[in-house]
């Protein structure tokens, strides 16, 4: 309550409001979370890979809704539904190849340099809970190919102590999987490597001195995409 | 640099803020788009031009209809308890401890929590709802008032007796005491034969979501692993990162496959396990990179980051 003939503050103190917002506005510098500039060293076809990583993981996605609208069954039944199950399949692939010259590229800079061990642990996150959304993936065809999938999978799941909470022997609860918890999961860990990255900025390179000050150079003839 | 400065501070340093670096204009919204158009483009023709691969489930029936002697035989194998499910162990039974990683048994930890009863969940109960035939009514009674050491003596003496016959031929089994169970077993490919036999082995009464029970005992026979491995998906065919046909199936899962092709893993009890233990010792070796001595240095030994920075380095004369 504010003192009678003085204005109430602007920012009350103990706002968990202000303290959110301020939080966000610290997360990611001003400017950085959707910049229109870039250290003059990114110059290389390998940065390309981690956008075509997030552009197929959004093919992925968009093609798995439209399966999901008529069901699990329908790509069996109908022409149709068996091209976006194509679709669904290749993006997937695609995804994965990307992904992992995304990881090697990352590796052979040291990405992880500057404070950004984080950044560098969520990416692996990302990869390996791919990994599991596209196994169940597999599981969740209800063809020859994920009974004997399943049958083969359930012996190391089983071993360790996972099968008896996920079983691989009942498609409906891999579909689930499949459709809601892990895409929520890898959803969450992208955006956070995503955030992450603008946060901390493009990794300089290995043995890169200190800059003496912050210049702007003129756009190269390399353009988008380098 | 201060001398109170720690080791930490100094490795944080030596990386510059990378905001302070001379910058050139870039568009951020733009790339995302023509990468979302190149990636989705390369999808649709690679859809086109290959489709994807979707071979039938095998049903029981299927099974029956093509593999006669390899259902009477699992069948058999169920009731003397001598199937895969039925000395499977934890999650199914506790017919075994099954599997450790060395000092500890995970898989009887876990506990049993998908319970399958082999011999009576997979084909006395489903016997027990065939209506109209005296002889199997007959064979039945006979099975369940039998001690279990009787129905055990009863099952082993014919699986014994399959296995000897010609091509594990039923008909061809010579004479022996094997009780009910040949009865059994003959109607128990008929039921399969008859098409309803996943219905009725399911716990639900209608909704049949769960195939755990039909999966077990699909994977009880040889039939599915013989097809399989005609389609070079056999556990040492690299089965668990292939798919049928010429697809790619999962390479991405090739070290996890790598794994159950050489010693001491391919050749151990506990394989699984110590595949399973390794594979989640080296993700979080993977995880931890930015953390190990030696593997973390790596990249500024191998100088492959030269190709990706080699503008910088020829600017900066580095």
């Amino acid at each position: 309550m504010s003192t009678p003939g003085r204005p109430a503050p602007l920012h009350p103190s103990g706002s968990w409001t202000v303290g959110l917002r301020d939080r966000l506005s610290r997360t990611v510098p001003a400017g950085q979370a959707l910049p229109d500039r870039q250290p003059a060293y990114v110059a290389s076809w390998i940065y390309v890979f981690g956008v075509l990583t997030l552009a197929a993981l959004v093919v992925v996605i968009a093609t798995g809704l439209v399966l999901s609208i008529e069901g699990a069954v329908w790509w069996h039944i109908s022409d149709t539904g068996r091209f976006v199950n194509s679709l669904h399949l290749w993006s997937v692939e695609v995804f994965f190849a990307v992904m992992v010259v995304h990881l090697w590229g990352k590796f052979w800079m040291a990405a992880w340099r500057g404070d950004r061990a984080l950044t560098w642990i969520t990416g692996v996150l990302c990869f390996v809970g791919s990994i599991g959304t596209a196994f169940t993936g597999y599981l969740s065809q209800s063809n020859f190919d994920s009974q004997w999938i399943s049958g083969q999978a359930k012996d190391g799941l089983n071993a360790v102590g996972i099968g008896a909470f996920f079983n691989v022997l009942d498609p409906a609860q891999m579909l689930l999987w499949h459709v809601v918890l892990l895409p929520l999961v890898v959803g969450v860990v992208v955006l956070w490597h995503i955030v992450l990255v603008r946060r901390h900025g493009v990794v300089p390179p290995i043995d890169a001195p200190e800059p003496p000050i912050t210049t702007a150079i003129p756009p190269t003839p390399e353009g988008v995409l380098s | 640099m201060s001398a109170t400065q720690t080791p930490r501070m100094r490795a944080v340093r030596a990386t510059p803020d990378s905001h302070d670096f001379p910058t050139r204009p870039y568009d951020l919204v733009k790339e995302f788009v023509i990468a979302l158009a190149v990636v989705s483009l390369l999808t649709v023709v690679l859809a086109a031009a290959f489709s994807s691969p979707d071979e039938r489930a095998i049903s029981l029936a299927d099974w029956a209809s093509a593999a006669p002697n390899d259902v009477v035989a699992t069948a058999t194998s169920e009731l003397a308890g001598t199937s895969t499910s039925a000395s499977y162990g934890a999650p199914y039974n506790h017919a075994a401890d099954g599997q450790k990683l060395f000092f500890l048994s995970l898989q009887k930890w876990a506990g049993v929590r998908q319970p399958v009863d082999s011999a009576n969940d997979l084909v006395v109960h489903p016997l027990q709802s065939v209506t109209g035939d005296g002889g199997l009514s007959s064979a039945l009674d006979a099975w369940t008032s039998a001690s279990a050491d009787q129905r055990t003596t009863w099952a082993t003496a014919y699986a014994d007796a399959l296995a000897k016959a010609p091509d594990g031929d039923p008909t061809q089994v010579t004479s022996g005491d094997f009780g009910p169970v040949p009865v059994m077993a003959t109607a128990f490919l008929a039921l399969a034969r008859s098409g309803g036999l996943e219905q009725i082995i399911t716990r639900e009464s209608f909704y049949s979501a769960d195939q755990t029970r039909q999966l077990l005992l699909l994977n009880d026979g040889t039939y599915i692993e013989d097809q399989a491995r005609a389609r070079n998906l056999g556990g040492d065919q690299w089965g668990m990162m292939n798919e049928v046909g010429n697809y790619p199936g999962q390479p991405w899962m090739w070290l996890y496959t790598f794994w159950y092709q050489v010693d001491p893993f391919k050749s151990s009890d506990n394989a699984d396990a110590l595949v399973w233990g390794l594979m989640m010792l080296l993700t979080v070796g993977l995880a931890l990179v930015p953390f190990i001595p030696g593997l973390r240095s790596l990249p500024e030994k191998i100088p492959v980051h030269r190709l990706v920075w080699k503008d910088y380095y020829r600017r900066h004369n580095l």
